[in-house]
């Protein structure tokens, strides 16, 4: 049995945040789950994918975010308890469902857990989502640890089914990937069929319904304020004369630095869990009851601004500081140091802060920068594809491991905005330059938002190569299938949606199935798709070895080694390919044989001939 | 309860957020408050990765510059990378085997004499436990235990309190039971180190 469909009320747990956030979706009886992958928030559907083989909890990746969405909307209003998990920028893609899902609101439960990823540990950006629950008008709570993650996740069910509207799960990588102790409570039954009753006036949103639905979102939000004035995850604690505003993970930072700097008796601290609707009214207790406030919030000032527009309301003209106070910024994520220092400097007390080793006469290191893997399909296909382009080519990529090639030596990734942007940007740069254009985009990718793009390049008549690096799986964010997968080798159900025939069928009509550990047969692609004059595309497919691996798939090869009677170091295996399984020993190339998978690559680009299978 | 700060780093497919969590399950049963965090998405990619366990009366998941009681490195260069997180009373605890990264490779870099790097390690910290780490997981026949020396080795240190037993304990309910006998061997030849 999966450890988190332990019927085990009491018992203690060491759990991932989102293992927390997972099982606390099972105590409250979730029915209904979709996603897209997406790192932080990634193991959150991994526990439900697993649970889904055991149990009759329904699971499904979905192909983005905006689907995921609109999937469990659907669901959710037939009467589910449902739950929808994204990372930050995925509530982009899904903000068009979620703006008027708000209006038409749920019956059943509706979670949706969006992961902020502060310093960007692994995204293109570090937006701040508390503002899509201002910008939606739904509810959002912000956990702080493990056991709230589970606890506050139980508590978002019941509040949306209170409110009928979707409630909104804030976490940030630092909580989403801390691992701690969480007490079960218990597993409340599924209800896993409902029937849907007809109610066009709420839930089809022409504008004469939707001007009501506003209506009586504003009124949903009055509600949803009283019970956050009154809820138990807003707190204010300790009766000092300082006060401190802080949510999410910077609570933990707070507790410590009060903790450490030995002024529990100074300071008065108010945490903010259920931080939208903004408790108003307990805001204006707190600031009345402080002479002066430090807003402790990572990202924007947003919490800030708030209080700042609540002490105007009832006349209170205290010092409101946040941003700007000893390095509290708005970039990057905080740390406790960092934060026990602005609370030192607020407080005006002598801090001196641990001092790190001096580091000044270390020697130089050399970078490590992530890198594909030996033997990764990717690097193959960007060696063919460069051979054909050459270095003036203008290279639009898009999100997945295949952003690697960003480094040298291969250096071909020249735009990246967001999912799907290869495909659409590739349309701009090829009407508003001369120059080549080839653009890159992953499987998944491609079935997430690359078809709509692909669509209008064929439509408007742009002229440029699409290389779409088929690995048959999501592999970034952790082996996920999508449409595309052979769902069998997976051991799942689905059925296979083609990428060639989707792409015969947008009306592309140069099309290159290629195999890219073929070297010279995909340049020869490469060259014809390049001199074609129009919209082609290249599918370059060989499995992710990582995954051919976990699902039994890799074919068993000989390792490479280099024979040093005939190799003149020329370097092209090591400067051109850059395969992480090669090394200098001294001047000579050599091949780490427990790294090579024996794709062969570099061995058909050596000019001597000198790389060849080991002998056993 | 005194608060103890400890820092893993290494390199993707090292095996140290198994070791973090391992550890944050002895804490958990034998009934010290831990936290552990652990940085995901490029581990299987030759990054760096790093994790934290913070254990007493502590509720912030990771350690600042400075502040790290133990850092336990699997790597050197990697160790010297993360010697910032330490004081001059830090406690650091470091494979000596290096794992030169892809860049040396391409010629964007040199990898540091290893001596060198241990010697300004033991320079500017209270306490320097180095030790050819994967030579003991090699010794024991299984070269993917080397995280295990390293858990091995920070038991061995006495900075934490979790006993050799409840370690093991817990290593023996979370290995596969091919491995079990040489992660177990290889756990004490790490603490034996550290003694």
């Amino acid at each position: 049995m999966h450890k988190l469909l332990k019927d085990a009320p009491g018992s203690h747990f060491l759990l991932l945040g989102n293992e927390a956030i997972a099982r606390g979706a099972l105590e409250a009886g979730l029915a209904f789950a979709t996603c897209y992958p997406g790192t932080p928030s990634s193991e959150i559907p991994e526990q439900f994918q697993n649970i889904s083989r055991e149990t009759d909890l329904y699971f499904e990746y979905s192909v983005n975010e905006k689907v995921a969405m609109e999937v469990a909307a659907g669901a959710a209003t037939a009467g589910l308890r449902t739950m929808v998990t994204m990372k930050h920028v995925g509530l982009n893609v899904a903000a068009d469902p979620l703006m008027t899902l708000s209006y038409v609101g749920v019956k059943g439960g509706m979670v949706i857990v969006n992961a902020d990823d502060p310093s960007l540990f692994s995204s293109q950006n570090e937006q701040d989502n508390r503002y899509y629950a201002r910008l939606s008008g739904l509810p959002m709570l912000e956990p702080s640890n493990t056991q709230e993650m589970k606890d506050f996740t139980v508590a978002a069910f019941d509040l949306s089914e209170k409110l009928e509207i979707p409630v909104i799960i804030r976490t940030t990588t630092r909580i989403n990937h801390i691992r701690g102790d969480v007490a079960f409570g218990a597993l409340r039954p599924r209800k896993t069929k409902d029937v849907f009753k007809k109610n066009p006036f709420r839930y089809v949103t022409v504008p004469a319904v939707s001007r009501n639905l506003h209506k009586i979102l504003l009124e949903k939000f009055d509600k949803a304020l009283a019970l956050s004035n009154e809820s138990p995850f807003n707190s204010i604690t300790g009766s000092g004369k300082f006060g401190i505003v802080t949510n999410g993970v910077s609570y933990n930072y707070v507790l410590d630095a009060v903790k450490d700097l030995h002024i529990e008796d100074k300071v008065s601290i108010l945490r903010l869990g259920f931080s939208w609707p903004m408790p108003r009214e307990l805001c204006k207790t707190f600031m009345k009851k402080v002479e002066k406030v430090l807003v402790v919030e990572e990202l924007e000032p947003i919490v800030e601004n708030d209080l700042k527009a609540i002490a105007q309301e009832v006349g209170l003209s205290l010092k409101i500081q946040g941003k700007g106070v000893a390095g509290l910024s708005r970039l990057f994520e905080y740390d406790p140091g960092m934060v026990r220092q602005a609370v030192a400097a607020y407080l005006g007390i002598d801090y001196k802060a641990p001092v790190p080793v001096d580091l000044s006469a270390a020697p130089q290191l050399p970078g490590r920068p992530p890198n594909l893997c030996a033997g990764c399909p990717h690097r193959a296909t960007y060696y063919s594809v460069k051979q054909a382009f050459g270095k003036d080519a203008i290279h639009p990529t898009d999100i997945g491991c295949y952003t690697l090639g960003l480094l040298p030596p291969i250096s071909m990734a020249d735009f990246l905005i967001c999912m799907g942007s290869s495909v659409s940007s590739a349309c701009g740069f090829s009407r508003a330059t001369d120059q080549k254009v080839a653009a890159f985009i992953g499987d998944s990718t491609f079935f997430h938002s690359g078809i709509t793009g692909l669509i209008n390049a064929v439509h408007n008549n742009h002229k440029f190569t699409l290389v779409i690096l088929d690995n048959g799986t999501t592999a970034m964010t952790g082996h996920q299938p999508h449409p595309g997968v052979d769902a069998k080798a997976m051991g799942l159900d689905g059925t296979r949606v083609s990428i060639e025939e989707i792409v015969r069928a947008c009306g592309v009509k140069d099309i290159h199935l290629v195999k890219p550990f073929k070297v010279a047969k995909t340049i020869e692609a490469a060259k014809a798709a390049r001199d074609y004059d129009g919209l082609s595309v290249i599918i370059s497919q060989e499995y992710c070895p990582l995954f051919a691996k976990a699902i039994g798939e890799r074919k068993k090869s000989r390792p490479f080694q280099v024979n040093h009677s005939k190799c003149k170091n020329h370097r092209d295996c090591i400067n051109l390919i850059a395969c992480p399984a090669m090394y200098l020993d001294g001047e000579q190339v050599e091949i780490n044989k427990d790294l090579c998978i024996g794709c062969s690559v570099c061995a058909q680009i050596c000019p001597e001939n000198a790389i060849l299978p080991l002998k056993e | 309860m005194e608060t103890k700060r400890i820092v893993f780093v290494g390199v993707g497919g090292q095996g140290n957020l198994l070791t973090s969590r391992l550890l944050g399950e002895a804490l958990l049963s034998a009934g010290v408050p831990a936290v552990v965090s652990e940085i995901h998405g490029m581990a299987q990619r030759g990054g760096i990765v790093e994790s934290a366990v913070l254990l007493g009366d502590v509720s912030s998941p990771i350690v600042s510059n400075g502040e790290a009681d133990v850092l336990v490195g699997f790597e050197p260069a990697e160790t010297l990378r993360t010697l910032a997180r330490c004081n001059e009373g830090s406690v650091v605890i470091a494979n000596t085997r290096p794992l030169p990264p892809f860049t040396v490779s391409i010629g964007q870099g040199k990898y540091p004499p290893v001596d060198e790097i241990l010697d300004l390690i033991r320079k500017r910290v209270k306490k320097l436990i180095s030790f050819d780490g994967n030579a003991l997981a090699e010794e024991v026949g299984n070269p993917l235990s080397l995280n295990m020396v390293m858990l091995g080795a920070l038991i061995g240190s006495a900075t934490i309190p979790v006993s050799a037993e409840q370690m093991k304990a817990v290593i023996s309910s979370s290995t596969k039971k091919a491995f079990l006998d040489s992660n177990i061997k290889a756990f004490d030849l790490g603490m034996k180190k550290a003694l």
